[in-house]
C-alpha cells in the first residue's frame, strides 16, 4: 500500500467535486482575517489563487521574481483556453473534454482531477468575461471559438494570439483590486529560496529581495507554490529566461514528492535554433496548424539542395513533397497532438530530410490555405475569373487577419516573409506535465504546502493538449484551491500569527546564506551560463524527445559530474547584497543540476513510451509510442533522500473507472 | 560585425552613473539585441568585470520586462517590437550604439539599465479592474453580447505590455498612453461601465502623484509603442475624465 | 520580522471611494491640458476674427475704419471681451510655462542621446520656443498698437475720429525691420498652430472619424491665417501712403 493518499472523495465521478465541497470544513469570515497565506508565483494559477483567497478574507502575501505580477510567463501563452461550453453546438460536453484530456495525456493522469477540471472549465470563461477579458467575438457579439490539436470540436476561446496575456491581466486586475483593499501585499523582485517547516507544517518561506539582496523571513499558516514549470532545465526552451524550478525543488527537498519529472512537452511549432548564441526559443502558436500544412521533401537529394540553399522550397513540385502528418495520421492530419507531431518531425529530420542549414527544421506551409481562402473571398465578393495573383492577394489578407501578429514575429526573427515562402519550424521544450505531487486538494506531501498550475503534476498525464494549461492554471487558482485550502486552515483559526523568530526560520535562512556565500566566494573560472548550456545539451541529446537506456545512464552520470564541476568552478561576479542577476541564475542552475538527474532517473525507470516520454526500446513497428499499462499505469512520485540519486519511488496507481483505456490513435 | 557600445553604468540608485565604452566583435545579424548583450556580459565575466544589468524575461516581446533606450529611441530603431525582438541585422558593421535606461523621474534607476517601474503598478492598483468576485457565480459569458468592434478595440487597448516605452519616448515623460490604455480597455466594455467614473478619476490622480509629466500630444508614444497602442485612447480617457469630473 | 498586522481593509476602502471634487479637477494634469486647449481654441478664434478685420484694410479702408471704430468704442468689446482676451493670453502663457517646468522636472536626468525627431514633429516638441517668440511679438504688438490706442483713447482723450485707424495701420508697416520681425513671428505662429490647433481637439477628447477632416482644416488654418497676416503687412509696406 502506497503512503500516498490522493484523498479522492467517494461517489460517482460527476458528483465527487460537489460532494467534496459540501463535506469539507469552512473558515468563518471573522476567522479568515486572522489567517495568513503566502502565494509564490503570480501567473495564472498564483495570481488567481491570491486574488480569490484575499477576496475570501485571508491575508495574502504574493511573491514574484519579476518586477510586476503581470509579467509572469503565463503572459506568453498564445493560442487559447479550452472550456466545455458547447457554444458551437458541435457535441462538446464536460465528459468529452474530460475524455479528450485523459486520452491526450495518454492515460497517465488522475481521472477525478481531470473530471473536475472539465467541470469547472465553463465557469472560467464566465468569470473572465465578467472581469473584462476581451475574448474574440463574432459579429453577432457572442464569443468565438477555434479548434486545437488532438480534439474534434471547437472549444477553444481566444484573444488573438495573446490569450495568456489577456487572462493574466484579468487575474492581475483581480489581484490589484485586493492590493488596493490592503488584502494582498505584493512582493515583486523577490525570489523564494526555501520553505520553512514548523512542527511538520509549512509555516513560511525565506525570500531574497533581488534589489537589496537581503534575505527576508515571511510567515503564514499555509504556503501555495505556483511557480510554473521547469523546462529551462534544457537551457533552450520557450520558457522565460527567469523561469526556474527553485521553489518546487526547495519544497521537494523539504519533503514534497516530485511526480513524473520526465513528462515534458516538446512543442512542434517553434522557430528553429539559429546558432550557439541562442538564448531562448520562440513558439509559434499551435493554432497555425489549423491552416498550415507540414512537409519535408520526399527525396533526400532535394532536402540536401534545400539545406545548401540551392533549391527554393516554393520551387519543389507538389508530388515531391512529403506531407508526413497527413500521410501517417489521415484522420487528424496536421492537428495531431503535440507529442505526436514533434516526434514525427524529429523522425524525418533524423532521417536526413530536414530543411535548414542544420537539418533540424521542417516546413509549415500556408500556400494551400492562402489559395483556398482567396477563392472563398473571391466567390463571396463576386469577382469573376480572378487571376491567380488576385486570389493569392485576397488569401494573404485572410491569413493576415488570422495570424498577422505571428507572421510578423516570424519575419522579425528569421528575416523571411512567411506569406511568400513556407515557415521553418522545429520542436522545442515548452511545458512540463510533471511537477510536485499533489492530492485531490492540491496539497503536497507537506501539510499546509499547496501547489497549483504547471508547478504541480496533476491534470495532463504524460502529454498536455493545446489550450489546456491556461484552463488548469485558472481552475486551480479561482475554483479549486480557495475551497480546499479552507479545509486545512479550519484547524488554524486559533493558532495566531506565526513568529519569524522561530529557530526553524533561522536555520533555513542560515542555509541559504551559506549557499549564497559559497557561490560569491567561489572564484571559479566559468560563467553560470557555461554550465547551464552544458546541462541543456545533455538533457536535449539524451533526455529529450526520444530516450534510451544507455543514453539515460550516461546522462545521469554526466549530470552528476557537471554538478560537481559547477560547485568547484563557477564564477559569480559581484556581491550578494546588491542586484546580481548572475547570483540569481547560479542559485537556479544549482537546482536544475539536481532536478536534471532526477528527471533522467525517472525517464530511465519508466520502461514504456507514453505521451511526451518516448523510449526508443518501446515502440510499435510503425514507430508509435508503446505503453505498458500492466506495469506502468501509475504516477511516479519521488521522495528526496539527501541526494537526487537516492530518491525513493512511491507509486500512485491510476484507476480508470469511467473511461476505457485504449491505445491512443490519431490515425 | 564589430560594434562600439556606449552603455550607462550606475552601481545603484544612490550613486551617480556615467557612460562607458565597450568595443565588441563577432556579432551576427541573427542575434537578438539582448543576445548581443549576453555576449558582452560573458566577455565581461571572463575578464573579471561586472556584467551589465538589464531587465529581460520572456524574450518574445510579450512580458514587457525589457526596456532600453537604444540610439535615442525606446526599444531601438525598429517599429512595433520590443528590445528582445530587435535583431542585430538592423545595425551595420562599425556602428556605435548608445544604450541608456528608460529615463523618467517616476522610473528611478535601480542599477545600470534596470529601472523601477512600480509607479505603473500603483496606477493600476488605483482602479484598473472590474470589481467582480472570482466566485464563478457570474452570469453566462454569452449573456451580454458585445459589439465585435468594441471587443476588438478593447483588446487593442489591453494589448499594452506595460513596458514604459511611451514614458521613455515622451519628451515630457508622460504616462498618459499607458494609463489611457488601461482606462480604455474597461471603458469600452459594458462590464466596465459601472465603475467607469471612479476608475478614471482614481487612476489619473495616482498617475499625477507619481510625478509623470503632462501630455502635450506630440504623439511620440504612439510611434514608439511596441504594441501600437493608439492615441485615440488618450482622447477617450480625456473624455471619460471630463465627464466623470463634471458629474461630480 | 514580516508578520501580518491585523487590519481592517473595509475602512480604507471607504476613503478610496471618496468622491473627487472640482478642486481635484483643477489639480489634475488632464484638467490643465484641457484648460490649455480651451484657452488655445479661444485665441485661435480671436486670431481669425482679428484677421477678418485686418484683411478688410486691404480690400476697403472704409470698412476697416468702421469695424475698427466699432471694436474700439463698443462697451461690450472694450470692457468685457478685451479683459477676457487679455486673461486668455496671460492664462495660456502662464499655464504653458508651468506645464513646461513640470515636464522638465518629470525627467530628472536627461538622455545622452534622444532622437525625438524620429517620433514627433518639430512643431509639437517645441511649442515653448514658438510660443515664446509669439509672446515676444505680442509684447511688441501691444507696445505698437494697444498701448498707443489706450493712451489715445483713455488718457489723452482725443476727440473721436472714425477715420484715423487705416492711416495708423499703414504707417506701422513702414519700417522694413518691423515688417521682418512681424513676418518672422507669424512663421513661428504657423508652427505653434500647426501642432496646437489640431491637438486641442485631442485634448478635449475629440478623436473620431471626423478628426481626419478636422485636423486637415486646423492645419490649413494654421498656415493660411498667419500667411494672411504677413501678406497684409507686406501689402501695406509696399503701398505706403505719404505722411
Amino acid at each position: 500500500m502506497s503512503i500516498l493518499n490522493s484523498k479522492v472523495p467517494s461517489g460517482p465521478l460527476s458528483e465527487k467535486w460537489t460532494k467534496h465541497k459540501n463535506d469539507i470544513n469552512l473558515v468563518n469570515p471573522a476567522n479568515k482575517r486572522n489567517i495568513d497565506v503566502i502565494v509564490v508565483g503570480t501567473g495564472l494559477a498564483g495570481g488567481s489563487a491570491a486574488a480569490t483567497l484575499a477576496e475570501l478574507g485571508y491575508n495574502v502575501k504574493t511573491f514574484c521574481y519579476q518586477d510586476s505580477p503581470r509579467r509572469a510567463h503565463s503572459i506568453a501563452a498564445q493560442g487559447g483556453i479550452n472550456a466545455a461550453k458547447n457554444y458551437q453546438g458541435d457535441g462538446d460536453s464536460t465528459y468529452r473534454l474530460f475524455y479528450d484530456t485523459i486520452k491526450g495525456g495518454d492515460y497517465r493522469s488522475r481521472e477525478e482531477n481531470v473530471y473536475r477540471l472539465a467541470e469547472v472549465s465553463a465557469n472560467i470563461i464566465d468569470q473572465c468575461v465578467a472581469q473584462g477579458v476581451p475574448f474574440a467575438r463574432e459579429y453577432g457579439g457572442l464569443l468565438d471559438n477555434r479548434s486545437f490539436g488532438g480534439v474534434l470540436v471547437s472549444r477553444t476561446f481566444y484573444a488573438k494570439g495573446q490569450t495568456g496575456q489577456q487572462l493574466l491581466l484579468g487575474a492581475y486586475s483581480a489581484m490589484n483590486r485586493q492590493i488596493n483593499r490592503g488584502k494582498i501585499k505584493s512582493y515583486t523582485r523577490h525570489e523564494m529560496l526555501d520553505l520553512v517547516i514548523v512542527d511538520g507544517k509549512a509555516r513560511g518561506i525565506i525570500a531574497r529581495d533581488m534589489v537589496t539582496g537581503e534575505l527576508e523571513r515571511h510567515s503564514a499558516h499555509a504556503v501555495v507554490i505556483a511557480t510554473g514549470g521547469y523546462g529551462n532545465v534544457f537551457y533552450l526552451s520557450t520558457n522565460a529566461m527567469g523561469s526556474n524550478v527553485t521553489a518546487s525543488w526547495k519544497i521537494h527537498k523539504r519533503g514534497a514528492f516530485f511526480a513524473n519529472p520526465c513528462y515534458t512537452q516538446i512543442h512542434p511549432t517553434c522557430i528553429p535554433v539559429s546558432g550557439d548564441h541562442q538564448s531562448k526559443l520562440t513558439l509559434m502558436s499551435e493554432s497555425l496548424r489549423n491552416d498550415g500544412r507540414i512537409w519535408v521533401p520526399k527525396k533526400q537529394e532535394d532536402a540536401e539542395a534545400i539545406q545548401q540553399g540551392k533549391l527554393k522550397p516554393v520551387d519543389l513540385a507538389e508530388e515531391d513533397r512529403d506531407y508526413y502528418l497527413e500521410r501517417r495520421y489521415p484522420s487528424f492530419g496536421n492537428l495531431v497532438p503535440r507529442d505526436v507531431a514533434s516526434r514525427a518531425a524529429k523522425e524525418r529530420c533524423d532521417a536526413g530530410f530536414g530543411v535548414n542549414k542544420t537539418g533540424e527544421a521542417v516546413f509549415l506551409d500556408f500556400a494551400a490555405a492562402i489559395m483556398r481562402y482567396g477563392k472563398e473571398v473571391a466567390a463571396v465578393e463576386h469577382i469573376e475569373n480572378p487571376s491567380e495573383e488576385k486570389i493569392r492577394e485576397l488569401g494573404e489578407k485572410v491569413i493576415e487577419t488570422k495570424y498577422g501578429n505571428l507572421f510578423q514575429m516570424y519575419e522579425k526573427i528569421v528575416d523571411e516573409n512567411p506569406y511568400k515562402t513556407p515557415m521553418m519550424i522545429y520542436p522545442a521544450v515548452h511545458y512540463t506535465m510533471g511537477g510536485v505531487w499533489v492530492d485531490y486538494n492540491l496539497e503536497t506531501t507537506i501539510p499546509g504546502c499547496y501547489c497549483a498550475g504547471e508547478a504541480n503534476y496533476s491534470d495532463h498525464g504524460a502529454n498536455r493538449l493545446g489550450a489546456s494549461a491556461l484552463m488548469q492554471g485558472l481552475a486551480d487558482g479561482y475554483f479549486v484551491l480557495p475551497y480546499t485550502i479552507g479545509d486545512y486552515l479550519a484547524d488554524d483559526i486559533r493558532t495566531g500569527p506565526i513568529s519569524t523568530d522561530l529557530p526553524e526560520f533561522a536555520e533555513a535562512e542560515k542555509n541559504i546564506q551559506e549557499q549564497l556565500d559559497k557561490l560569491i566566494n567561489n572564484e571559479g573560472s566559468k560563467s553560470v551560463d557555461h554550465f547551464h548550456k552544458r546541462l541543456g545539451k545533455i538533457m536535449w541529446n539524451k533526455v529529450g524527445m526520444s530516450r534510451n537506456e544507455k543514453g539515460l545512464k550516461e546522462a545521469i552520470s554526466e549530470i552528476r559530474e557537471l554538478r560537481e564541476a559547477f560547485w568547484k568552478d563557477v564564477r559569480v561576479p559581484g556581491d550578494y547584497n546588491e542586484v546580481n542577476p548572475e547570483l540569481e541564475k547560479a542559485m537556479r542552475v544549482a537546482d536544475f543540476l539536481e532536478l536534471g538527474e532526477l528527471f533522467a532517473i525517472d525517464a530511465l525507470h519508466r520502461n514504456e513510451s507514453c505521451g511526451g516520454h518516448f523510449r526508443e526500446e518501446y515502440q510499435t513497428e510503425e514507430g508509435e509510442a508503446l505503453r505498458d499499462d500492466e506495469n506502468f499505469m501509475y504516477t511516479a512520485a519521488w521522495e528526496f533522500k539527501g541526494d537526487p540519486g537516492k530518491a525513493v519511488l512511491h507509486k500512485e496507481e491510476l484507476n480508470y473507472e469511467n473511461i476505457e483505456v485504449k491505445t491512443r490513435s490519431y490515425k | 560585425m564589430k560594434l562600439t557600445l556606449k552603455i550607462w553604468r550606475q552601481k545603484n540608485a544612490q550613486t551617480k552613473g556615467n557612460m562607458q565604452t565597450y568595443p565588441i566583435d563577432g556579432i551576427e545579424g541573427d542575434m537578438s539585441f539582448l543576445e548581443m548583450l549576453d555576449v558582452l556580459n560573458t566577455q565581461l565575466i571572463d575578464k573579471g568585470e561586472e556584467p551589465v544589468v538589464f531587465d529581460h524575461d520572456c524574450r518574445e516581446g510579450i512580458c514587457g520586462t525589457c526596456s532600453l533606450q537604444i540610439n535615442g529611441e525606446p526599444h531601438g530603431p525598429d517599429r512595433l517590437i520590443t528590445t528582445c525582438q530587435l535583431h542585430m541585422r538592423k545595425f551595420n558593421d562599425g556602428d556605435t550604439i548608445v544604450i541608456e535606461p528608460f529615463r523618467a523621474k517616476a522610473f528611478p534607476v535601480i542599477k545600470d539599465l534596470m529601472v523601477d517601474r512600480s509607479s505603473f503598478e500603483r496606477i493600476q492598483q488605483a482602479g484598473g479592474y472590474i470589481s467582480v468576485n472570482t466566485s464563478g457565480n457570474t452570469i453566462d459569458a454569452n449573456a451580454i453580447p458585445i459589439e465585435k468592434e468594441h471587443a476588438d478595440e478593447s483588446f487593442n487597448a489591453a494589448a499594452c505590455i506595460g513596458c514604459g516605452a511611451c514614458v521613455a519616448a515622451c519628451k515630457n515623460a508622460s504616462a498618459m498612453l499607458f494609463t489611457a490604455a488601461k482606462v480604455s480597455q474597461f471603458a469600452l466594455l459594458p462590464q466596465g461601465q459601472v465603475e467607469a467614473s471612479r476608475r478614471v478619476l482614481n487612476m489619473v490622480e495616482q498617475m499625477d502623484k507619481e510625478g509623470f509629466g503632462n501630455c502635450t500630444n506630440t504623439g511620440a508614444c504612439e510611434i514608439e509603442c511596441p504594441k501600437g497602442i493608439s492615441l485615440e485612447n488618450i482622447a477617450r480617457m480625456n473624455r471619460e475624465y471630463l465627464s466623470a469630473s463634471l458629474k461630480g | 520580522m514580516f508578520g501580518f498586522n491585523s487590519f481592517e481593509p473595509y475602512f480604507c476602502a471607504s476613503e478610496i471611494f471618496e468622491k473627487k471634487t472640482i478642486m481635484g479637477l483643477i489639480k489634475s494634469s488632464i484638467a490643465r491640458k484641457v484648460a490649455m486647449a480651451l484657452s488655445g481654441l479661444f485665441l485661435v478664434f480671436f486670431l481669425g476674427q482679428h484677421f477678418v478685420i485686418n484683411i478688410s484694410s486691404v480690400i476697403d479702408p472704409d470698412t476697416f475704419n468702421s469695424w475698427s471704430h466699432f471694436m474700439g468704442t463698443n462697451g461690450l468689446v472694450q470692457f468685457v471681451l478685451q479683459p477676457v482676451l487679455i486673461f486668455g493670453v496671460v492664462f495660456h502663457f502662464v499655464m504653458g510655462f508651468i506645464l513646461e517646468l513640470q515636464n522638465r522636472k518629470a525627467r530628472a536626468i536627461n538622455y545622452k542621446s534622444f532622437k525625438g525627431n524620429l517620433s514627433a514633429s518639430w512643431a509639437s516638441r517645441n511649442m515653448l520656443i514658438s510660443g515664446v517668440v509669439v509672446l515676444a511679438f505680442l509684447g511688441l504688438h501691444f507696445y505698437d498698437f494697444w498701448v498707443p490706442e489706450i493712451v489715445h483713447k483713455y488718457i489723452e482723450t482725443h476727440p473721436e475720429d472714425p477715420t484715423r485707424y487705416f492711416p495708423e495701420l499703414v504707417h506701422k508697416f513702414e519700417s522694413p525691420v518691423r515688417v521682418g520681425l512681424y513676418a518672422l513671428s507669424f512663421v513661428l505662429l504657423i508652427f505653434h498652430l500647426w501642432h496646437g490647433f489640431a491637438s486641442a481637439f485631442q485634448s478635449v477628447g475629440f478623436n473620431n472619424k471626423y478628426s481626419v477632416g478636422l485636423t486637415k482644416f486646423a492645419k490649413f488654418y494654421a498656415v493660411l491665417i498667419p500667411i494672411g497676416f504677413v501678406f497684409i503687412a507686406l501689402y501695406h509696406h509696399f503701398n505706403q501712403i505719404p505722411h
